[in-house]
């Protein structure tokens, strides 16, 4: 385990050493996360400005701006986060839910919500527009693992099984409505706290299996659906362009990323070379925007990238095995599962490893309510490892 | 609890395992993209991303035989907008409407249309597209193009042809020719982004265009506008439905004149040059009609100047000499058919001479008999009269002729005068030539050569000659025939004083014979001893007299006198013209 100066450490602190003890504070992690939040700026402006001066008048930096400005506000809440004591948060769970509820009842079925390409996300003014589904996943992640610790031996049993899914499925269905996308990634965090949580195998094994099974023979599984009215036509749509995009005219968005990703080779284009984001990647600050990191860094630059991800991931890991208390753990585990889940889906996606759908890449993709929960999260794993006490 | 959490790590440790293979699974994926199938994607977005502009490449100009130029290139422009390069859309459209004669509705429409070019005007003048450049307005584009531009107007407009929009040939030696006139287009390859809007300091790879050759033809603009005055006059006097004329060199086939009054004006091809009477035909049709170049695009019945080829077949055939004596009735008797003579009372008894001055049928008649259908199909076919004279025009008609199998006497007969068959005006002038100059048969031809844009490389255009399709004897014997006809015959009005001419008058009645028209012609050449100069004028349902000696000689006569001074062939001194006078009384 790394060794790390304590946070709060004075100068004349060395000799209070016995009385309190050392603590653990995650610099690693935290520069993984300055380092990816500042390299998707640099990314964001890249893939935007061309655009953006375009529909903002000449205005290039616009989305680079925005994003800065919250994910500056959004750093000072993870550090005012990581210091205070996590235990804090478990009374806040089920305030959390309750406001989640609140919120995206308001988001769905009220004028409240703000409509866009069809789809109500939207929540609040003009100028302190907000997704709800961010604040979802932050509230099902605390209400998960203070559920789990209240409930302890009895999370295995029907109990837990029953609150877990009072607390994830109706929410993830309110916030399927107008997101499929992350409602699949509320209910995998429920998943993966779920199986860090209890001691059973075979639900879980069952539930991958099933999972691995739809993947490998999606067509004819969604043709079925579809002939039965229960997925939609474009949903089916979808799926038969993941399989060739190249056979559909609405395959040109998945071939663009692909084109994308294809042209970078090995080394890329250079960074701001891209012409793909100049209107032939829909979205390419955005779902899109690995597809450019391809093109202009190449693979070298994408595996790097994937590469801090999974340096990231190993962290959380390694907080959460040493974290004082379960509790703290299960919080990490969430946290680990959210950002896992949404990395792959969203390479998965531009890599056309899955049928299309919108994903934001973590601390990289544009989208402020997304880079400010994040934040948060990010200052909830420091808050657990700071509880860490180093062993003389 | 502690083998609770121990069981917590462990799980914890598997789902950041699987995570990590997760994207250890992509990352082989990425590989995949961006190696193996980097190539095929690059290239997918390339063409995506690229953008071809063509630049076009000048036509070739067109050259008259002594340089003068009658196809040429004009510089137009191109105004476009577009439109998110505009700043001051109010004063784009006060500008381009006032400039360019557009109402400000229809500029301001194409100003706020959002797209990214959007044509506002085309085939400006190079004047006012540089006004317009001058104002620096942003957003306005001036693109120059070339413009085929004739400088005579409707000049020899059936034989040049004109272009359509792409700059290429349509018809006539624009057509004809198109291979070497028309250059070779450069490109421009620019990238452009999702809303082809072309990116600045983008790669750009240009490859410069070719301009087309230049095409100099045997035609002499000095001779093509007097023939075209000419025939122009004749056409008026005679209220006449059209008149050809062909002018040519019987030496080599180099065409010095093709007129087919009414022309059309080349720079408006699409207007039509006269009044449509009824409105039977299309539009189309019309054009057609008009477009079309008679004197090689269609046949007719030669009539009496076809009797050339009878008289020069018989000689050389030896069935007939120029003192055999024969006798006309006024009419021939050929198997049950009794086939007038145009002098119904008959010429009565006549040399062979007199017979071709008289231009009498039934000794024709005669001649073509005793030369047997067989022999006279051989002649024929010698005297390259059967197929096309394959001259470097497009859609030249062939010879209408009875097959071989079934040719009795009577069309035997009628062929040997110039009727029941049809060929093209140009078909009877090239025999003609190859009849007098010694009997080498020529291609008739306008193409010369073509030169290179910057004049480094010339490619001179060779024309088959066939020489030996009959004697030199025969030969003379034909020119002395043909300068009687015009000295004592029907075609005494071509006679010029100073000059040895010889040719045959021709009068056809159309088809259908009741309709009661006709075509007058005449064939003449100059000098009758020496030809260096042929012609021959066709003139379609003249009104009023219709002989060709009465109506079409003249026209010749006038055409040779300005002409011939002009081509350096000097009148014979008055010694030469007593020399003549004796020969003739032979």
């Amino acid at each position: 385990m790394q060794r790390a100066e304590a946070g709060r450490r004075t100068d004349g602190a060395a000799r209070k050493k016995q009385k309190r003890p050392q603590r653990f504070y995650d610099y690693s992690l935290l520069f993984a996360i300055v380092f990816l939040t500042i390299f998707g700026l640099i990314m964001i402006y890249s893939a935007s400005s061309y655009k953006a001066q375009i529909t903002y008048k000449g205005d290039a930096a616009h989305f680079l701006v925005r994003q800065g400005v919250i994910a500056g506000a959004g750093f000072v809440a993870m550090i005012v986060i990581s210091k205070m004591d996590y235990h804090w948060y478990a009374k806040l769970a089920p305030a959390g839910i309750f406001l989640s509820w609140i919120l995206m009842i308001l988001v769905t079925f009220t004028p409240l919500g703000h409509e866009s390409n069809g789809k109500k996300r939207w929540l609040g003014p003009e100028s302190l527009r907000f997704q709800p589904t961010e604040l979802v996943k932050v509230a099902v992640i605390v209400a998960l693992a203070a559920m789990i610790v209240k409930l302890g031996r009895r999370t295995d049993r029907f109990a837990g099984k029953f609150w877990a899914i009072m607390i994830v499925m109706p929410l993830a269905l309110l916030v399927v409505l107008n997101n499929l996308s992350s409602g699949i990634i509320i209910v995998g965090i429920g998943f993966v706290m779920m199986f860090v949580g209890s001691k059973e195998k075979w639900p879980y094994a069952l539930c991958m299996g099933a999972a691995g099974i739809v993947y490998a023979f999606a067509g004819p599984i969604c043709k079925f659906l579809t002939d039965f009215k229960i997925m939609q036509p474009y949903q089916l749509e979808r799926v038969l362009i993941w399989q060739d995009p190249e056979a559909y005219p609405k395959g040109f968005q998945v071939l663009q990323g692909l084109y994308a990703i294809g042209s970078g080779g090995l080394f890329g284009k250079g960074l701001g070379q891209s012409i793909q984001k100049m209107g032939f990647v829909p979205e390419a600050q955005n779902d899109m925007i690995f597809s450019i990191i391809c093109e202009e860094l190449g693979l070298f630059g994408a595996v790097s990238v994937i590469f801090i991800f999974v340096f990231i991931i190993y962290r959380f890991m390694v907080i959460a095995s040493n974290a004082p208390d379960l509790f703290g753990a299960m919080i990490v585990v969430g946290v680990m599962g959210h950002i896992a889940i949404q990395v792959i889906l969203n390479i998965a996606v531009v890599t056309n490893s899955m049928p299309n759908t919108g994903i934001t890449l973590p601390f990289i993709s544009y989208g402020g309510t997304s880079i400010l929960f994040l934040m948060v999260e990010m200052g909830m794993v420091l808050s657990v490892s700071n509880q860490i006490k180093l062993e003389k | 609890m502690n083998r609770n959490l121990s069981c917590h790590r462990g799980r914890t440790v598997f789902v950041c395992l699987a995570g990590c293979l997760a994207m250890l699974a992509l990352t082989g994926r990425l590989g995949y993209l961006m190696v193996c199938r980097s190539g095929y994607y690059s290239q997918m977005a390339d063409d995506l991303h690229q953008r071809e502009r063509t630049i076009k490449a000048a036509r070739g100009r067109i050259l008259d035989r002594s340089g003068t130029v009658i196809a040429d290139n004009r510089t137009v422009c191109t105004i476009s907008v577009i439109h998110n390069q505009i700043t001051d859309p109010d004063r784009v459209t006060e500008v381009l409407s006032r400039e360019l004669g557009l109402s400000a509705e229809k500029v301001r429409a194409r100003v706020e249309k959002y797209s990214s070019r959007e044509i506002v005007g085309t085939n400006i003048d190079k004047e006012l597209g540089d006004r317009i450049r001058d104002y620096r307005l942003d957003g306005v584009k001036v693109d120059e193009d070339y413009k085929r531009y004739y400088p005579f107007d409707s000049l020899a407009s059936r034989v040049l042809g004109f272009t359509g929009g792409d700059n290429q040939g349509i018809i006539g030696l624009e057509v004809e020719y198109e291979e070497y006139l028309k250059g070779k287009n450069g490109v421009i390859l620019t990238m452009a982004d999702a809303a082809g809007v072309e990116l600045e300091n983008a790669f750009e790879e240009r490859i410069e265009p070719e301009a087309g050759a230049d095409l100099t033809i045997s035609l002499d603009v000095n001779i093509q506008t007097y023939a075209q005055q000419a025939a122009l006059k004749v056409m008026e006097e005679k209220n006449a439905g059209r008149v050809s004329v062909i002018v040519m060199n019987p030496q080599n086939g180099e065409i010095l004149a093709m007129v087919n009054v009414p022309e059309f004006n080349l720079n408006d091809p699409f207007t039509l040059n006269t009044e449509p009477e009824d409105g039977s035909l299309s539009q189309q049709d019309l054009l057609n009609r008009m477009w079309r170049n008679p004197s090689i695009n269609d046949t007719y019945e030669p009539g009496s100047t076809f009797k050339i080829i009878t008289a020069a077949a018989g000689l050389e055939a030896g069935v007939v000499g120029l003192d055999d004596t024969f006798s006309c009735p006024g009419f021939r008797i050929v198997e049950d058919r009794k086939i007038r003579c145009h002098k119904t009372s008959g010429h009565g008894a006549e040399t062979f001479v007199q017979a071709t001055m008289n231009s009498c049928n039934p000794v024709f008649i005669d001649v073509g008999q005793r030369l047997g259908v067989e022999n006279y199909y051989h002649y024929f076919t010698q005297f390259g009269l059967l197929g096309k004279t394959g001259v470097d025009l497009p859609g030249e008609a062939a010879t209408i002729m009875h097959k071989k199998e079934n040719m009795g006497l009577v069309e035997l007969a009628t062929v040997s005068f110039g009727q029941s068959f049809q060929i093209t005006p140009l078909q009877l002038i090239t025999t003609a030539s190859s009849i007098i100059n010694g009997g080498s048969r020529v291609t008739p031809h306008f193409g010369l050569r073509v030169t290179s844009a910057g004049g480094e490389s010339v490619h001179t255009f060779s024309w088959p000659v066939k020489s030996g399709i009959l004697s030199e004897e025969t030969s003379a014997n034909m020119r002395y025939l043909l300068e009687q006809v015009v000295a004592e015959g029907g075609g005494k009005k071509a006679a010029l004083e100073g000059y040895r001419i010889g040719g045959k008058t021709a009068t056809s009645e159309k088809l259908p014979r009741s309709a009661n028209k006709y075509i007058a012609s005449f064939l003449g050449f100059a000098p009758a001893d020496d030809p260096q100069v042929i012609a021959l004028i066709t003139i379609d349902e003249p009104e009023g007299v219709y002989y060709g000696g009465t109506i079409a000689a003249p026209v010749i006569a006038d055409i040779f006198q300005n002409i011939l001074p002009y081509l350096g062939i000097e009148k014979e001194s008055a010694q030469a013209e007593t020399v003549f006078a004796s020969t003739g009384g032979n």
